[in-house]
């Protein structure tokens, strides 16, 4: 019944509903992933995702002796639908806990609600940092998981000296393009030889793009690519990309949102070489991954993959799993408070290590695309904390998030003080 | 006056008799003042539902009785949304940055104060300096004139143009459909200074009133809409009845007739075009609250289209036809996608609604445009045994001024 | 450098357990065993050189093997071999030095070892030397590009030597061009330099502008007084100008030492923080302290009593700026070779800025053929019949999807597009048709109507491509022919798969005007266009005209989609990306006229690439703007480009 008291002042309306909450004896989970509309191409993944978890762990006997239960809502990739079905399913179906949404927008449309209700979410995909919620476990990569060491690879690795970074003009890509900026600069690589384009979604004209990129190597620096281009539109870019002739080897592109469900849309043949940064391939050689890939691929069919943000969801899943038996309830605050420092194995042969600022440890990945659509695993790191204030910003550098002794995700190191408690953005 | 126009009208009565029973019942249910039996989520649909029923007062006053299809009309339902977004993110932020700086020893600039606000609401999308258009979004005043003023004044001088250059039917629609569109690509960019694809954010918390909880913010805001809602029928009834009403429906059905009877029909459909347009902000500045953000996808053409599709389900040409059309169709909708809809198994096949509802919309949609043109206000027709009377004889001839009808006869 | 490999070689194999029957390669690769297996791009060069300098004979086969990702260590020991899949996991361990096999071993067993690029590139370099004179000429090309990738000094020699004897005449050309730019970039001869750079001044290649920019690269240095003479100096900058803000200037003189640095609002806040003394600083109150004024006048009673350091005024500015000069010096010394690169790259650049037009024009026009193939069956439904049909990209999208399922029957990616694209036209044409006929017809006399029902299938046929294909964009790929570009030089090109667009809208074109005005269905549609009553007093069946002239529409829009779909995606959502920009083509373009459609997509295509020209960083803006372009332009040009007249024009 902490779940009540610790709810705002409206709890006592809340109790009226709550006594369905206390008679059942499973254990709701609440899936909150578009299943239509733009979005639906990603997240139908994720739901599938969680109903084999759930179906596993209920074949192992649940958990706290109770059985697991999908709810499955559809928010069908409209934002504010993400936060109306999210109080649906705290409210009126009284999950205890969430897992869903995608896209930043929807994540910053249901925080509000869910910081309001108390409740649980674990959030999978890479994401653009800046944030740190109470009430949010961010089981994807911060930018310093993913994108500042693929841009250190280019830097050391394979000598990149100028870049060109494309994008998908939302948040995500435009707040990574600004932290890379920032950070490249602060690695001595002058401002001009930093270029920006952002397309619409699903853009498909790339042949000026391309044009313009392969235009950068006239001043005799190498050029290297970094891609936070979303989704369908990729498809046409790297269909430029090869017929253009670009070589991996003349201009390497790196790409933060391809993985192997997006790979499955062309024919990779012309693409070898070229790379992507995540915390997880499907390719990865462990037993777990091993497991995982087969039970997914005898539940969905043959040709379905594996991708990173499942194995963010798998891991978010075994932690709470834990969590819940360590605190012998599912009450939200004795859940969190149970996540601190919970370490489960990831898939790719470590561990992950829940953190005081809500995000894990992870090791970064750098893949080699193959002609067979899949990546060759060229560079592995031991694992990185994640960093919800990126360092490379003026403004967040002094930031810090520790829900754990400080209780408070916005924490400013210059004043000692607590900027904000609920994050409103 | 006041009475004869409701004389004239009682189906504003009865209109306002349901809504305010309506807006009873669920404050009576709800979590807040009542018995607790609707949850506030589905108050703050209903809420929602009300302010698609007000565009689409909106849509039928510019479509059903004056002819012109526009599918741009979210554009200004979505620029009222921004405006008062503008305001909420702004103050709440203000309280955040203004509590947080306090505890600094030295009190902070008024600068400092603006600076900071601007650190929070654009630090996420990668800039910390407040666009031109945030110049107002301290003055609640201000702000809340721009819901109307912002789509009016679009509204005018794109119908102005429009109009002048006499663009008409399916031109004037896909030329409305480009303008959403323009204005949605163009908030889409982060450089538009309205956070591009974030959008507004947690308009759902009132700055100022932490303390309060969602459950009471919905109600007040219910009511809110619901009052919004009557004033607006009203207002609508009121301009379709009476010798305007007759000139706006003259242009829908013979424009070239009307101006030949020397009535200026650019300004008559102009001023629709802006009138409907300031409702939509309205509605628009009422409904994000309760959606808790606007992004820019909200309107996208799509949108704009599907309202459409509500007032020509509902019933073009009578007013609590857009109502039911924009009610029924948003909560079925909602019903549907929720994953409440029962599946249908047929054996081979399981048909699951969150899939299938959109084929189920596309399809009864093709079927009320071909065979109940009425749409569901037909039925009250229906009731009321009020048969069209048959006017013309197409369906027999190749078209109008054929003879074949008095040939058939023959 | 011997010395010191002959150290490491003899360390390594007192280091080695004498057991293990090592070859000398193998010793050099156990002795660097550790970088090996963790390689990284800067520290692996010893182990490389190591190998190359080794003047073994199995060193190239070592490096060609290790750069291919065939190099395998065994686990149990830690040896290198070479590996070749002998099928259920296992390989085949081949030793480098005896070039014999040791037998098989499973992959759980083994580690590959995979070099990432950049080492790859390194060991390429490497390489070169073997290779360069190598008899086979995939590998003598191999040695060409792994030069041009990264040119050093020590390459000009072998590769002057390895000029003269090339028997292979591509080779030998882009050998020679390649010693021409080396010797820019590394002969230690003035006057061969500026030679090599003089006869380059023609040309487009990214590789001569890679070569002769860097000769002018600069260096932003201040000076205390007058620049020294002794420098190749690019230009003296005057602060305060256009190039060298007042701010920057300054700056820079702080980071050389030579001023000092400003206080910032930040750094006042901070200090005066730091002196609070009785509730106030510096004799001001603190709650006085939430104005700038107050704070400088806080900050300068701090500073006055020594407890912070002074603020730089603008006086201290001016003087610091006035007595120093600042200029970018050219880190080559040589001022008749940058003189000589400066004059080249101009003439250069005003061919790479004309050729950049061209290109711009190219992208254009492929832009405006991919609009007019999009729009020309809606040309035909909307144009001719006047009828608004909201499902054409649905069509587009049935054709695209229509080409992805005979690629998966039939494998062979020529014969299966020659199959898909009558296959698509067919299914769209039914598909138009079974509309014309179930809806359409029903609304002849309404359009607004005809557009909300048409909407209304479009939605439903979006959601049903979904329900059977997913959510997943599906690959439809271009047969190898259609793959690459058409490279006229390193500026203008443009991929094959454009070219064939626009051959297939130039096809389109002929197959419309032909139909149009030399047959007998064209005939009765522009009869039945002008005017139905009379053309049904005439005979015509009208509803067989229409019928047939909405699914020859609906069947272009299908085949329409093969090509979409070839160069960009195939998706549930590709037709109403394509949709509004269709309508609008038409619109723009004027309604009922094919080359309107045509004048409007090359006027939408053209304006959308000069747009995105001015605004490179933004192609979203450019799509923006266009749009409201559009919407200005038809209220000035209501009818479009090319407008009907007359009676024809009807309303």
């Amino acid at each position: 019944m902490n779940f009540i008291k610790a709810t705002l002042a409206g709890a006592l309306s809340l109790s009226l509903t709550a006594p369905a909450f206390a008679a059942e004896d499973t254990i709701k989970v609440g899936v909150l992933h578009s299943l239509s509309g733009t979005m639906a191409i990603s997240e139908t993944t994720l739901k599938d995702t969680m109903l084999m978890l759930i179906d596993e762990q209920n074949a192992k006997g649940g958990v706290l002796g109770k059985k697991l239960e999908a709810v499955v809502v559809d928010p069908a990739s409209d934002w504010p639908l993400f936060a109306e079905k999210a109080r649906e399913l705290l409210t009126v179906q009284d999950v205890d806990v969430i897992f869903g949404c995608w896209t930043s927008v929807s994540r910053k449309s249901v925080l509000p609600v869910i910081e309001e209700l108390n409740g649980l979410m674990f959030y999978p995909v890479q994401y653009e940092g800046e944030e740190s919620s109470k009430n949010v476990f961010y089981t994807g990569a911060a930018p310093n998981q993913q994108a500042i060491p693929a841009t250190d690879y280019f830097l050391e690795e394979l000598g990149v000296e100028k870049f060109a970074l494309l994008g998908t003009d939302y948040v995500y890509p435009r707040t990574t393009n600004n932290i890379l900026e920032s950070y490249l600069v602060s690695k001595g690589i002058a401002k001009d030889d930093i270029f920006v384009n952002y397309t619409p979604f699903g853009h498909s004209d790339w042949s000026k793009i391309v044009a313009d990129v392969v235009a950068l190597g006239a001043d005799g620096k190498k050029v290297g690519v970094i891609s936070t281009i979303n989704g369908d539109a990729n498809i046409g870019f790297y269909k430029e990309l090869a017929a253009a002739g670009v070589s991996a080897d003349d201009i390497p592109v790196v790409a933060f949102s391809v993985g192997e469900e997006e790979l499955a849309g062309l024919d990779t043949s012309n693409l070898v070489g070229h790379l992507a940064a995540w915390n997880y391939f499907q390719s990865a050689e462990s037993e777990t991954n091993a497991e995982f890939v087969k039970a997914w691929k005898a539940r969905m069919g043959d040709a379905r993959v594996t991708n990173d943000p499942m194995e963010a969801h798998v891991i978010g899943f075994n932690m709470y799993v834990k969590a819940v038996e360590a605190a012998g309830t599912t009450d939200v605050d004795a859940v969190r408070a149970k996540m601190y420092g919970i370490e489960v194995p990831n898939l790719t042969g470590g561990t992950a290590k829940m953190l005081p600022n809500h995000h894990l440890t992870k090791p970064v990945l750098i893949g080699e695309i193959q002609a067979d659509g899949q990546f060759d695993i060229i560079s592995q790191t031991t694992e990185v904390p994640g960093d919800a204030w990126t360092d490379f910003l003026p403004e967040s550098a002094v930031l810090k998030s520790d829900w754990e002794s400080l209780g408070c995700g916005m924490y400013n190191t210059d004043t000692n003080t607590c900027v904000q408690i609920k994050s409103n953005y | 006056m006041k009475n004869t126009f409701l004389m004239r009208n009682p189906s504003v009565l009865i209109f306002l008799g349901v809504l305010a029973l309506f807006t009873l019942s669920v404050t009576l249910l709800s979590e807040a003042t009542g018995a607790a039996l609707i949850s506030t989520s589905f108050v703050k649909t209903l809420g929602k539902t009300l302010c698609l029923c007000l565009i689409a007062i909106a849509m039928d006053l510019v479509w059903g009785y004056c002819g012109i299809l526009s599918l741009g009309h979210f554009a200004f339902f979505g620029l009222g949304g921004y405006m008062v977004g503008m305001w909420l993110m702004y103050e709440r932020t203000r309280g955040i940055v203004e509590t947080s700086l306090a505890q600094a020893q030295i009190p902070p600039t008024p600068q400092e104060v603006v600076d900071a606000i601007g650190t929070q609401i654009f630090g996420v999308v990668g800039s910390s300096d407040f666009p031109l258009v945030w110049a107002f979004a301290d003055s609640l005043p201000i702000q809340l004139a721009l819901v109307v003023l912002v789509p009016g004044l679009l509204a005018l001088v794109f119908g102005w143009l429009a109009f002048r250059s006499r663009v008409t039917g399916v031109y004037l629609s896909i030329l409305t459909q480009a303008m959403t569109l323009a204005l949605s690509l163009y908030l889409f960019q982060n450089d538009s200074g309205l956070r591009g694809n974030n959008g507004l954010s947690g308009l759902q918390n009132l700055p100022g009133l932490d303390e309060v909880p969602q459950s009471v913010v919905s109600i007040w805001f219910f009511w809110v809409s619901a009052l919004a809602l009557g004033l607006g029928y009203v207002l609508a009834a009121w301009v379709v009845s009476g010798k305007f009403g007759s000139v706006i429906r003259g242009i829908r059905d013979d424009e070239q007739r009307v101006r030949f009877l020397g009535y200026s029909v650019e300004g008559y459909k102009l001023f629709i075009f802006v009138l409907t347009a300031m409702i939509a902000g309205v509605a628009g500045a009422l409904y994000y609250p309760q959606a808790g953000i606007i992004n820019p996808a909200e309107i996208a053409p799509i949108a704009s289209i599907y309202l459409a599709v509500w007032v020509a389900i509902g019933g073009r040409g009578r007013l609590y036809g857009a109502v039911i059309g924009a009610a029924l169709v948003s909560l079925v909708s909602t019903w549907f996608t929720g994953g409440q809809a029962p599946d249908v198994p047929l054996g081979f096949y399981t048909i699951k609604w969150v899939d299938w509802w959109q084929v189920l919309l596309g399809g009864s949609f093709v079927l009320v445009t071909l065979f109940a043109p009425k749409g569901i206000g037909g039925l009250f027709d229906l009731a009321q045994g009020i048969v069209a009377p048959r006017r013309h004889g197409q369906a027999l001839g190749p078209g109008q001024g054929a003879l074949q009808e008095k040939e058939a006869q023959e | 450098m011997r010395h010191f490999l002959s150290f490491l070689l003899a360390l390594a194999l007192l280091a080695l357990p004498m057991g293990a029957a090592a070859g000398p390669v193998q010793d050099i690769l156990q002795s660097h065993r550790a970088l090996i297996e963790k390689s990284s791009r800067k520290t692996i060069q010893p182990a490389i050189d190591a190998l190359a300098n080794s003047g073994l004979p199995q060193a190239q086969t070592l490096l060609e093997t290790w750069q291919a990702k065939d190099m395998w260590q065994r686990k149990s020991d830690g040896l290198f071999f070479l590996g070749r899949s002998a099928g259920n996991g296992a390989y085949d361990l081949i030793d480098f030095d005896t070039g014999d096999s040791v037998g098989q071993a499973d992959k759980g067993d083994l580690d590959q070892l995979k070099p990432n690029s950049g080492i790859r590139a390194l060991i390429g370099t490497a390489l070169v030397q073997f290779q360069l004179s190598d008899p086979d000429p995939a590998r003598r090309w191999d040695a060409v590009v792994a030069i041009e990738r990264a040119p050093a000094a020590d390459h000009l020699a072998p590769l002057r030597k390895a000029v003269t004897n090339e028997p292979d005449a591509a080779l030998q050309a882009k050998k020679r061009r390649l010693e021409r730019l080396l010797t820019i970039a590394f002969d230690p001869e003035l006057s061969s330099r500026i030679v090599a750079i003089n006869g380059f001044r023609t040309d487009l290649g990214v590789d001569v502008r890679a070569t002769l920019n860097p000769l002018l690269s600069t260096q932003r240095r201040v000076f205390a007084g007058e620049p020294d003479k002794a420098l190749n100096i690019a230009a003296v900058l005057k602060p305060g100008s256009e190039a060298l803000s007042r701010d920057a200037a300054y700056d820079m003189l702080v980071s050389a030492g030579l001023a000092m640095p400003r206080v910032s609002p930040a750094e006042i806040r901070n200090t005066l923080a730091a002196h609070v003394a009785d509730g106030a600083v510096g004799g001001v109150p603190l709650a006085q302290l939430n104005t700038d004024a107050a704070r400088t006048r806080a900050y300068a009673a701090l500073a006055d009593a020594g407890k912070a350091p002074p603020s730089v005024t603008d006086a201290d500015v001016d003087a610091a700026l006035a007595s120093h000069s600042f200029a970018d010096v050219y880190d080559e010394p040589a001022k008749a070779v940058t003189d000589a690169a400066q004059e080249a790259l101009r003439a250069i650049q005003l061919r790479v800025g004309l050729n950049q037009a061209l290109d711009l024009g190219l992208d254009a026009l492929s832009l405006a053929s991919i609009y007019f193939l999009a729009a020309i069956g809606l040309a035909i439904t909307f144009g001719v019949m006047g009828v608004i049909n909201m499902a054409h990209g649905e069509f587009i999208m049935m054709g695209a999807y229509t080409g992805y399922v005979v690629q998966q029957i039939i494998p062979d990616y020529t014969l299966s597009i020659i199959v898909a694209i009558p296959m698509a036209f067919a299914v769209t044409f039914v598909a138009g048709v079974a509309m014309e006929r179930l809806v359409i017809r029903w609304l002849y006399n309404r359009p607004l109507e005809t557009l909300l029902a048409t909407f209304g299938i479009s939605i439903a046929l979006q959601q049903i491509a979904k329900n059977i294909f997913g959510t997943q964009a599906r690959p439809l790929t271009s047969p190898a022919w259609l793959d690459g570009a058409w490279v006229l030089n390193d500026v203008v090109g443009i991929s094959y798969i454009r070219i064939a667009i626009f051959v297939l809208a130039l096809i389109f074109l002929g197959v419309f005007l032909f139909i149009m005005k030399r047959t007998r269905l064209g005939l009765e549609t522009r009869a039945v266009t002008q005017n139905p009553r009379m053309a049904s007093s005439m005979g015509i069946n009208k509803d067989r005209v229409n019928m047939l002239t909405f699914g020859l529409g609906s069947g272009i829009a299908g085949i329409a989609g093969v090509a979409i779909g070839l160069f960009a995606k195939v998706t549930s959502e590709l037709g109403s990306d394509y949709i509004v920009q269709s309508f609008m083509t038409v619109v723009v373009g004027g309604v009922g006229n094919i080359w309107g459609t045509l004048a409007g997509a090359a006027m939408i295509g053209f304006l959308q690439k000069g747009i995105e020209w001015l605004n490179p960083s933004n192609t979203l803006a450019a799509q923006t703007y266009m749009i409201i372009f559009i919407i200005i332009f038809i209220q000035f040009r209501p009818r479009g480009i090319i407008a009907l007249k007359g009676r024809a024009a009807g309303d």
